[in-house]
């Protein structure tokens, strides 16, 4: 294994209740590498997403973060190492601003007395900097995140994990609910991460979103790890073979 | 006038539509406000505006503001406290008791919010921790539970007579002898500058801190503050103790008001107190509202009481007037929301 390892899962299982949703998955992501998670509905993709996100404790296994152990108890707790996750349902509260959306939990504050509050004006210049550092178009950045188009908020989501210098990103389904126009800026976005050193975990169900962005794929089937290539020495029937459990 | 230059006109009328619609979102229960006022003082012209009138409707309106304020808190988060009627009671009692019991003022003054912040603990540690299914359920029980332990330790019987600095806090007087000189009538009621303050500690709270912020995050979408990393129990926790510890408040000055803890006190007032969250714009979703609203929505439901007392209208056409204005300020609401995000 490289010495560029980031983050590596060893025999994970998570049961809930009677259900096994993940039995002894291993995964491990190199620096500035994108790895395609993919695999049937059910196949324990968002499962172990949430469980490397620290959303859920696995039930069995362990986390290394830069090759050092972890026990997460919070999505903060990997925020805190460096890992952050662009969520499938988006997890954006729709009744807030953008701006409020992309530092919700790390808002940025200013000392009165002894007393923390909120710093509108910091926020309101660190989201127009960084919206336009990812070329992400909105009328405004005090814009509630409810009036923006379906493209607009996984932009915004985008955003929200890679404003705090995310050394890795993971990205549930990211291209799933957008136009096709919309599809090209978000891949391209996955690019640019790359170049910038992060490591990106992406779960998608479009053969055109791996083979276009990834270097290696991995494929889970029923909880258990199925395959796992270089994307270089694959090709698509066999990575969709994959996800339907079957194997030469 | 060519079809070019039309359109351009058109385009321009409405942009100006567009941009008055925040200015009534954020206004507009102020103007609501401003009508009624017009309206009593031109049906008692001698009556409603005086000096007197007012500051007696300042008076009852402030202890049922303070339960508003908590359960408007409540409400943005999506829940609902039902409890807060009878947490004032008591905490009302708690105080009359450890007042007979002969302790000294400054330590009866501290029971009542003690007891509400405690109510409100009860409540929130019950909704997060005992994974009730909705507020709705375990504040209906507390509503029974705190009511029935009031009547409990007091024994179902009114205890009056409180000492001089409790009952400053609800029928106190600030003499204005400077501006309208010796001996004049006109004062500020101390429960009016006590609501006054409270409301703009609140309004700092929810408007520019973080855990404030959290508090309208958790009620667009809790699922969002949780992958944020926001312990949203611990958050519920503080907004229904908060609750509990205004609703405590509000006992306070209900005990200064009256000089008495009677067993049915506040009773139906938690009605009342969503009364006033709802009319002030506040969505019962969650997420929205501001603590102006809630104080316009207060101040609807005093002027409303007081004017139609004033013309003799009878109680139970007040009831009917009351609810017809629920339902008229969320319909208005709604008709608000559609044009607001029209495209």
């Amino acid at each position: 294994m490289s010495d560029n390892l980031v983050l590596e899962a060893k025999s994970v299982s998570k049961f809930f209740g009677t259900i096994t949703a993940l039995q002894n998955v291993d995964l491990h992501l190199n620096k500035g590498e994108v790895l395609g998670v993919v695999g049937d509905n059910g196949a324990g993709k968002s499962t172990l997403m949430k469980v490397l996100s620290g959303l859920y404790k696995p039930s069995e296994g362990s986390l290394f973060f830069d090759k050092e152990k972890v026990t997460l108890n919070s999505p903060r707790d990997s925020q805190n190492l460096g890992l952050e996750m662009v969520y499938q349902d988006l997890a954006l509260a729709g009744n807030l601003p953008i701006g409020d959306n992309i530092f919700l939990g790390r808002e940025p504050t200013r000392k009165v007395g002894p007393f923390n509050f909120l710093d509108h004006k910091k926020r309101k210049q660190l989201t127009e900097e960084h919206l336009a550092k990812l070329k992400i178009n909105v009328k405004s950045a005090d814009q509630k995140v409810e009036e923006l188009s379906g493209g607009q908020r996984q932009a915004v989501a985008i955003a929200r994990a890679t404003a705090f210098n995310a050394k890795i990103v993971l990205m549930d389904e990211p291209t799933a609910a957008l136009a096709v126009k919309e599809v090209g800026k978000v891949l391209d976005l996955i690019l640019n991460l790359k170049k910038l050193g992060v490591s990106v975990i992406v779960i998608s169900h479009r053969m055109d979103d791996i083979f276009t962005v990834c270097d290696r794929v991995m494929a889970l089937f029923q909880g258990t790890n199925f395959a796992e290539s270089e994307l270089k020495n694959t090709s698509r029937d066999e990575v969709i073979g994959w996800i339907m459990g079957k194997k030469d | 006038m060519d079809h070019g230059e039309k359109r351009l006109m058109d385009k321009n009328q409405e942009s100006l539509f567009v941009r008055l619609i925040p200015f009534f979102e954020r206004y507009g229960i102020l103007l609501l406000i401003l009508i009624m006022i017009a309206v009593l003082h031109l049906l008692q012209p001698d009556v409603f505006l005086s000096w007197r009138n007012v500051t007696n409707i300042f008076k009852q309106v402030s202890w049922q503001s303070m339960l508003a304020l908590g359960v408007f808190m409540v409400i943005v988060t999506a829940g609902i406290d039902l409890s807060v009627g009878s947490i004032i009671m008591l905490s009302l009692m708690g105080l009359a008791i450890a007042s007979k019991a002969g302790m000294p003022w400054y330590v009866v003054m501290l029971v009542a919010p003690a007891i509400g912040f405690l109510c409100g603990m009860f409540n929130g540690i019950g909704i997060t921790l005992l994974r009730m299914p909705h507020p709705f359920i375990m504040t209906l029980g507390t509503l029974y539970i705190f009511r029935g332990i009031g009547n409990l330790i007091s024994g179902g019987v009114p205890i009056t007579g409180f000492a001089e600095q409790i009952r400053v806090i609800g029928n106190g007087k600030i003499k204005l002898d400077v501006i309208f000189g010796e001996g004049a009538r006109e004062y500020i009621p101390t429960s009016l500058i006590l609501m006054i303050v409270i409301f703009f500690i609140f309004w700092i709270f929810l408007n520019h801190t973080r855990i404030g912020k959290w508090i309208y995050a958790i009620g667009g979408n809790p699922g969002a503050a949780r992958a944020a990393g926001i312990n949203v129990d611990r958050i519920l926790i503080v907004v229904y103790t908060l609750c509990g510890f205004l609703a405590g408040i509000g006992g306070l000055i209900l005990a200064g008001r009256t000089n008495s803890a009677y067993p049915n006190a506040g009773l139906q007032s938690e009605l009342d107190a969503i009364a006033a969250v709802i009319i002030g714009g506040a969505s019962f979703f969650g997420g929205r509202g501001t603590v102006l609203g809630v104080f316009a929505g207060v101040m609807i439901m005093g002027i409303l009481r007081n004017g139609l007392n004033l013309m003799n209208v009878s109680v139970f056409w007040q009831q009917v007037l009351i609810g017809s204005i629920i339902i008229l300020a969320v319909y208005i609401d709604v008709l608000r929301r559609q044009l607001a995000t029209r495209t």
